[in-house]
């Protein structure tokens, strides 16, 4: 018997299905009706998923293709988003990128998550003093700005995409952790672990299977958040030059090789990498928005 | 009173604390090498150690913190590499330059946010309720680096109306003698109109670029309170009462949401005073992001330690003010559990991002 569907249909109000269910797709279009950031979300998730699976298989151009006869040609029908200054096609260089950005997004958001429901439910459910610390050093990460916090951390380990995914991680773990230890001391009172706790269910059980699911809600919609945020941060710092390197076709890299052409009014290398930052990170937060509607039934 | 001013004191002095402590943390136990950073890939063995002990990091790690502790309680924070000065000379010399830019980025978004947030919030579910919603998911997914290049191929290269994003002034123009480092202020005191006119031509970009992306928490936060004050027994029993729409905003609800209105723009504000390294780094804004810029690329570790240190201080002391400010107005804080009353103050986010706030902890 498990004790965890107790809680959770206790918790749900709004999106329980009736009794005599429609059918699938009848449920979704009706999903679909009542959150319009879902059907939002979930159109620009696909496109950028289709754009970004379709440039690494078969890109018009070779992304990573110099050619000096063709540089900083305008957009045309030979290259949709013209081309840079080396020559390279601007359209094969933004959507093989924006699926490296969102991979990288979604590795952070993953980890931070892993790491910070940890913390939060160890920290949460058995708190005393190891409690009162962890939430001492979240508050102190807190303060500073992620970005702030992330730059410095990424430009003391050194450029790497790897050290820029730890830095920004660090930086958004204490969030998931807030969460998550508050949704543990909610759920850790309720009637469900107690009864978990008095049939003698382990300490690690009744934390991992019974408080932990019950907790981690509004952490996965935090994550999910921060999936764009990720997207943001860590092609901002690239931008700036701190992680990932030219030549590598990254959406922050490339809006930073066509920012000196900006003042000569040659603003297709730089305009439409970002213009393809902005889909990835509204189809997260559209995404997001509508997991926080179902989470709390509540608007914005 | 006198209990939760000092709890509250106490509590921002141990935050401190631990920020000096991360900061160091930071740059001193991650396994990074600042002086091979400094040398470059191609330094020998023999040029990297000179570094290294000029740098003073074949010390020992206790010698470093003291050193480290030294430069913060002298309040020099120590020696930047590249300017030669001490870092808080650096800083304080570019904070009004940044100060400026937060100023009239914060007006901006202010004359903007505050009237949809609360249009929005006294209409839930209206069409200004979602077009409001949508410019906030839109103005927490834009990039501002990038959102300041468009801006500047839109009103620089293709409309001439905007002047060359070369910092806060022409470069060849004389500047005003500098009384406060605002140029500004500095060109307003010394009567200098045309310097006053291109200054502010210039301050124009980089602001909006600021306001854009600022107006989006600005909005969110005059919604909710709006909307929160508007369902209220009080505003209710207004209406009972027969009060025109009017009174009841202009008195009841405009008055109760003010208070959380204003310590978010506060620390929106405070938020900005760091300085946007991207805004300046593109607009050339010789403010604390663009010096902070410079660091990271010389890899002068002084002046990002310095740097992350202020942006943390300036943000932990706001949020002091701000609870105490709270707390005078409001006696439920001051007599409550810490951080537990019912008057408990939602902690601002970092403007672009949307956190989600825990439910409430229900204690069984």
């Amino acid at each position: 018997m498990d004790l965890t569907d107790v809680g959770i249909s206790a918790d749900r109000r709004d999106d329980a299905a009736p009794a005599s269910s429609p059918s699938r797709s009848a449920r979704l279009r009706g999903e679909l009706k009542r959150h319009p950031s879902l059907a939002v979300g979930g159109v620009l998730a696909t496109v950028v998923v289709i754009g970004a699976v379709a440039g690494h298989i078969a890109p018009p151009h070779d992304p990573l293709a110099v050619n000096p006869g063709l540089a900083l040609a305008p957009p045309g029908p030979g290259h949709w988003f013209g081309t840079d200054q080396f020559g390279r096609d601007v359209f094969s260089r933004v959507v093989y990128g924006i699926g490296t950005d969102v991979v990288i997004g979604l590795v952070v958001a993953a980890l931070a998550f892993a790491v910070g429901s940890m913390v939060g439910l160890v920290s949460g459910y058995l708190g005393g003093w190891a409690d009162d610390v962890v939430m001492r050093v979240v508050d102190i990460v807190m303060s500073f700005p992620p970005f702030l916090l992330a730059l410095a951390i990424a430009v003391v380990l050194g450029d790497t995409v790897r050290n820029v995914i730890i830095g920004v991680t660090i930086a958004y773990v204490p969030f998931i952790v807030r969460l998550t230890r508050s949704g543990v001391l909610t759920a850790r009172g309720a009637d469900y672990v107690l009864g978990a706790r008095a049939v003698g269910a382990l300490r690690s059980r009744v934390m991992t299977l019974h408080v932990l699911p019950n907790a981690m809600g509004p952490a996965l919609v935090q994550a999910t958040l921060m999936a764009g945020w990720a997207i943001l941060d860590v092609s901002g710092l690239s931008f700036l030059g701190v992680g990932i390197q030219p030549p590598s076709p990254e959406l922050g890299v490339q809006v930073a090789q066509g920012a000196p052409y900006i003042t000569g009014g040659q603003w297709w290398i730089s305009v439409f990498p970002g213009a393809a930052i902005i889909l990835a990170v509204l189809a997260f937060n559209f995404l997001g928005d509508y997991a926080d509607d179902k989470l709390r039934g509540q608007g914005w | 009173m006198r209990r939760y001013v000092i709890r509250r004191l106490g509590l921002a002095a141990l935050t401190l604390a631990g920020m000096v402590v991360v900061v160091f943390l930071v740059t001193h136990i991650l396994p990074g090498n600042p002086a091979l950073v400094q040398a470059g890939g191609y330094a020998n063995a023999h040029t990297l150690q000179e570094i290294e002990q000029q740098m003073g990091l074949n010390r020992s790690l206790a010698a470093q913190f003291g050193s480290y502790l030294g430069n913060i309680a002298g309040g020099s924070l120590g020696t930047s590499y590249t300017t030669g000065n001490t870092v808080a000379h650096d800083l304080l010399t570019r904070l009004p330059a940044t100060a400026e830019l937060a100023v009239a980025g914060t007006i901006l978004a202010t004359i903007v946010g505050v009237p949809l947030g609360v249009a929005a919030g006294l209409r839930e579910g209206s069409v200004t309720d979602w077009a409001g919603r949508i410019a906030a998911v839109i103005g927490t997914s834009i990039p501002l680096y990038w959102l300041g290049l468009v801006l500047i191929v839109i009103f620089y290269a293709k409309l001439h109306i905007a002047p060359a994003p070369t910092g806060e002034i022409n470069a060849f123009a004389a500047t005003p003698p500098a009384y406060t480092h605002s140029l500004i202020l500095d060109s307003l005191l010394s009567g200098d109109w045309s310097a006053f006119f291109d200054a502010s031509r210039h301050l124009a970009l980089p602001a909006i670029t600021l306001a854009i992306v600022e107006t989006a928490p600005i909005l969110k936060i005059t919604r909710s309170a709006t909307a929160e004050v508007a369902g209220s027994d009080y505003v209710r029993t207004a209406r009972a009462y027969g009060l025109s729409r009017w009174e009841i905003l202009k008195n009841d609800i405009l008055r109760n949401a003010a208070t959380r209105v204003l310590t978010a723009l506060g620390i929106v504000f405070g938020f900005l005073l760091g300085g946007s390294i991207l805004v300046e780094s593109i607009y050339d804004w010789p403010g604390v992001g663009l010096y902070a810029w410079n660091a990271v690329t010389t890899a002068d570790y002084n002046a990002i330690q310095g740097y992350t240190l202020m942006v943390g201080v300036i943000y932990v002391l706001l949020n002091l003010a701000v609870d105490l400010l709270y707390a005078l107005v409001d006696p439920r804080i001051r007599f409550g559990p810490a951080g537990t009353g019912p008057g408990r103050r939602p902690r601002p986010a970092w403007p672009g991002r949307r956190v989600i706030s825990p439910p409430p902890i229900e204690r069984r």
